[in-house]
């Protein structure tokens, strides 16, 4: 982080915006228990800030500044109508009115609120890409603009999204808690969903690295807030493992597979942290997806080579996945890992298995394409990737499906 | 505290909402009476009821100064709101629990919707002027 200096106080007074911005939200959301009142609130002391800071530098507390400034815009918000100001006497006690620029104790920011607000805007009665587009703008700081050009949908589309998400969370009057204990399994359950879903938007494309950087920021605050579940952590260490092979995942902008990348290119900090998380995982014993699809990426990650990857441990965590996770995307993975050890033959009779669940998945066709390649079955290989190029979704995989069929047709 | 319509629907051409034979039929009642005392006795129940179906409806219109009646219903759908409860609930979790007891108790989806308002339009305007 030497950057400071050179980096110049304008970029860092945006830097101290992108971090604060979810706290800010989710503290004042808890004050006023309100989502637009203290998203405006808080994009109101942002604009006193820059304009502050550029003259007498960042505080030494800018996020307090931020929070303090933003509940006392709020309350002249409120207090300049007449149901606001019956509000406030309710909200505040009247001696954290009587004291502006002073911190509260109803404004001090506690690590709770995010968790809090993450709840809200993942609630299962919210669609899911109202859930991601809150979770990205409110507690991700991301501008509109960003979450917009993410999901390549126009601005007005993404606001109109998120201005219906918030009139639901006020009109249904959606909690802003972490929810009891006899609930928290399912509705975790959605807030991880959640986070998966942007970190996987951001794959394989650098434009939308910021979505996985992003991903692995909330994995890390959630581990952080929740440090007995080990789905959590599962998730994290999912997210860690896949980011530091970003890197060897493309050259040039083509795809590389797993059995061809340079793995010098791995970051291995990042997959030693994620590798000690998974141990701890194995250590608590209570096992769930996140946390077997880590422990697969581990072994991945284990290997010195493709050649060297202990291709038994990984069928092995495959079907205790399957056990709590049986989805096709699973036994399609399962099937191609299991090809590696019995051969392209029991592969293929795998991925034949699962071709009525997934038959529009570019994928499967791709992956039955390299087993019937494998088999000298080339004509058959042929067809097969013809079909995944048709359902293929971004270039990058169409260019990469394409250069699979050139490569095989000077085989015998 | 918010207010929730909790409804029932069911399909014209589906299977009828109430079960087929009397102890499928008495069953189906206790559930039923079961619940609606424990949202009574939570203060939850504010009114309910089953509905007679869309060939007993009526739709009035206004066009200049008569008044045109016509057989309903409003729209012609397959599925046609049966009956439903409004609750009075904290948030919408707990109304969403309550909807998941009346499923479990009629053995039908439920739609949960909150009330912008209930009550008389008056006691929401007490500074209308002339009110």
């Amino acid at each position: 982080m030497g950057g400071v200096a050179e980096r110049g106080e304008a970029p860092l007074v945006e830097q101290v915006f992108r971090d604060v911005y979810g706290q800010a939200v989710a503290t004042l959301t808890r004050v006023f228990g309100d989502i637009s009142l203290a998203e405006d609130a808080v994009q109101d002391a942002f604009l006193v800030a820059s304009d502050r800071w550029s003259r007498t530098g960042i505080p030494p507390n800018p996020a307090g500044w931020i929070v303090t400034t933003a509940r006392n815009r709020a309350i002249d918000t409120l207090r300049r109508s007449k149901r606001g100001a019956e509000l406030i006497e309710q909200l505040v006690p009247a001696r954290a009115v009587s004291t502006p620029l002073d911190f509260s104790e109803e404004a001090t920011m506690v690590p709770d609120d995010q968790l809090r607000l993450i709840f809200t805007c993942c609630h299962p009665a919210l669609r899911s890409e109202h859930q991601v587009a809150l979770t990205l703008r409110l507690l991700g700081g991301l501008t509109l603009d960003e979450v917009a050009r993410s999901f390549l949908v126009s601005e007005s589309a993404m606001e109109k999204r998120l201005v219906r998400a918030k009139y639901k969370i006020k009109a249904a009057n959606i909690p802003y808690r972490v929810p009891p204990d006899s609930e928290l399994p399912s509705r975790l359950r959605s807030v991880l969903a959640v986070v998966y879903l942007i970190y996987n938007s951001g794959a394989d494309d650098s434009e939308r690295g910021a979505l996985r950087h992003e991903a692995v920021r909330l994995g890390r605050a959630l581990e952080e807030l929740m440090p007995d579940e080990p789905e959590v952590a599962g998730l994290l260490a999912l997210m860690l493992m896949n980011d530091a092979r970003v890197p060897a995942r493309t050259v040039d902008g083509t795809l590389v597979l797993l059995r061809d990348q340079d793995r010098t290119l791995w970051d291995q900090a990042m997959i030693a942290e994620g590798q000690a998380i998974v141990r701890a995982c194995i250590r608590r014993n209570r096992p769930g997806p996140y946390q077997l699809q880590a422990a697969i990426q581990a072994v991945h990650c284990d290997a010195a080579s493709f050649e060297a990857t202990d291709w038994a441990q990984i069928v092995e965590l495959y079907d205790q996945l399957m056990g709590v996770m049986p989805t096709p995307i699973v036994a399609l993975n399962r099937a191609i890992a299991v090809g590696e050890i019995e051969g392209p033959e029991v592969a293929l009779a795998a991925l034949d298995a699962v071709v009525a669940d997934l038959n529009d998945y570019h994928l499967l066709h791709a992956a039955r394409g390299a087993s019937l390649r494998r088999l000298g079955r080339l004509e058959a290989a042929k067809v097969a990737y013809l079909r995944a190029i048709d359902l293929a979704v971004t270039d990058q995989d169409r260019q990469f499906l394409i250069q699979q069929i050139e490569g095989f047709s000077g085989d015998k | 505290m918010s207010q929730y319509l909790l409804s029932t629907y069911t399909s014209t051409e589906g299977a009828p909402t109430a079960p087929g034979s009397l102890e499928e039929m008495g069953a189906f009642m206790s559930r039923v009476i079961a619940l609606e005392a424990d949202m009574t006795s939570t203060g939850t129940f504010l009114f309910g009821g089953a509905l007679h179906g869309p060939d007993a409806s009526t739709v009035v219109r206004a066009i200049d100064a008569d008044m045109i009646m016509t057989d309903g219903p409003f729209v012609e759908a397959k599925e046609h709101i049966a009956g439903f409860y409004v609750i009075e609930a904290q948030d919408l979790d707990e109304a969403l629990s309550w909807a998941r007891r009346v499923v479990d108790a009629i053995g039908r989806p439920i739609e949960v919707r909150p009330f912008q308002a209930t009550g008389r339009a008056a006691d929401h305007m007490p500074e209308m002027p002339g009110a």
